[in-house]
């Protein structure tokens, strides 16, 4: 029995490689708010906010995470936090590192992607070139959850949302490209599955002086059309199909991380990310194919520039 | 110059008693627990805490702790 004990517990350490004393036991997002059952989202924030620390002043633009802090006059967040306009997030951070000089103090704005991708883009794109001393954190259903579910710039190929129902014929932006052609110090793309790599890429970003910038991607059941209990593990399997690269870029040098690294070796097919899902379930044959190859792509080009 | 602002103060149950949504409880199993801590580090609520006890009142059930509990030690149980 003892044995039994031991050999299960390493070979769950091998598969995610963290052991959970090197997590923070404060939580700094209260129990009791009003994100959906199962979202992916309050997954990535909760560990986002373990690895900050306390000294974090937060700004939330407009969002699924600003409509979870719950209901006025009471909040979930026990962190200084400022709710800013859609299209501002970045920009109200220059303000307030204007105001809070103290490098010991982690300035951190959360957007959702319309709030990234769309609308809060210019913001973002000043907020860098100015220099400012702040973490961006895009975390990415997808589409725009808070209102119901419409196409964003961010929502990939052949999904549907209540604005394409016959799914999107556009392709992904790639927004953590984007952030990458400002030649901005430090800037990863992370997942709620592998919530150490996500929590090392955070402390990492802090201890970098200038802009830096997280692409977090989340699943969000009601958005994706999956069960609640199921974000988890299509976290995972977006990771394993390579339909989403997990790597660091600091100073222009990119840097794959270890589970893209693997599932680029082997890719699962993409089907197998796709079908779990109900918003690709009008997909057609053709586009499932072109979506492989898109895919393929992306691995060929990624293993060009790290030379994998 | 007096400025106006709405300020919300850090409130467990700021959206009321989540737990109220459940439609499944997650049970935990001890016997069958390896202590591995899936449950607690995906839990999007953090209702279940380091020592491994469930929240009832804020559990959401979303059932997320059983999905990934390695050795299937979590049961979602319906709620009466
Ligand atoms: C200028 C402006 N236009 C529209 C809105 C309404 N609005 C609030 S949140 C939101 C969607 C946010 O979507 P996203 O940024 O993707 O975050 P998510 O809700 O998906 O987390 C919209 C359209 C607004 N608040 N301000
Ligand atoms: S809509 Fe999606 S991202 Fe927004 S709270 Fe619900 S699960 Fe989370
Ligand atoms: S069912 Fe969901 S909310 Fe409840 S303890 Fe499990 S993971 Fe947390
Ligand atoms: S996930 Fe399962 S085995 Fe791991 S600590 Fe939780 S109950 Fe125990």
């Amino acid at each position: 029995m003892v044995l039994v004990f031991v050999m299960s517990a390493d070979k769950f350490k091998d598969r995610h490689g963290f052991w959970t004393n090197t997590i923070a036991r404060e939580e700094y997002i209260l129990k009791g708010n009003s994100s959906c059952p199962g979202c992916t989202a309050m997954i990535a924030l909760r560990h986002i906010f373990k690895a900050a620390g306390p000294d974090t002043f937060v700004l939330v633009g407009a969002c699924c995470a600003v409509v979870c802090e719950g209901v006025y006059p009471n909040t979930c967040m026990a962190l200084p936090t400022l709710d800013t306009a859609f299209a501002c997030t970045a920009a109200m951070a220059s303000g307030v590192r204007a105001a809070v000089t103290d490098r010991g103090i982690n300035v951190i704005a959360i957007a959702g992607d319309g709030g990234t991708v769309d609308i809060g883009i210019q913001a973002l794109s000043g907020a860098i070139e100015r220099n400012t001393d702040f973490l961006y954190v895009c975390y990415d259903n997808e589409a725009y959850g808070n209102t119901g579910m419409q196409r964003s710039g961010s929502t990939p190929f052949g999904a549907s949302t209540t604005t394409t129902p016959f799914g999107k014929k556009e392709d992904k932006k790639d927004i953590a490209a984007i952030v990458g052609a400002h030649n901005i110090p430090y800037m990863a793309t992370a997942c709620p599955s592998y919530p150490m790599d996500l929590e090392r890429k955070v402390k990492r970003a802090l201890s970098i002086e200038g802009p830096k910038f997280l692409h977090v991607l989340t699943p969000c059941p009601p958005g994706w059309r999956i069960s609640a209990d199921k974000g988890v593990e299509v976290g995972r399997l977006a990771v394993r199909s390579c339909s989403f690269f997990l790597y660091e870029m600091e100073n222009r040098e990119l840097f794959m991380s270890k589970p893209s690294i693997d599932a680029m070796k082997n890719p699962i097919p993409l089907r197998d990310y796709l079908s779990v899902q109900g918003r690709f379930s009008r997909m057609s044959e053709e586009d499932m194919k072109l979506a492989q190859e898109k895919v393929n792509a992306n691995i060929a080009y990624y293993r060009e520039v790290c030379g994998i | 110059m007096k400025v106006k602002m709405a300020i919300s103060y850090p409130t467990v149950g700021a959206s009321g008693r989540t737990g109220d949504w459940r439609v499944f409880r997650p049970v935990i199993n001890q016997k069958l627990c390896i202590h591995c801590y899936n449950c607690y580090v995906f839990c999007p609520e953090g209702t279940i805490s380091p020592e491994l006890g469930v929240d009832y009142e804020y559990c959401k059930g979303c059932g997320i702790c059983a999905n990934e509990c390695p050795s299937k030690a979590i049961r979602m149980v319906k709620e009466e």
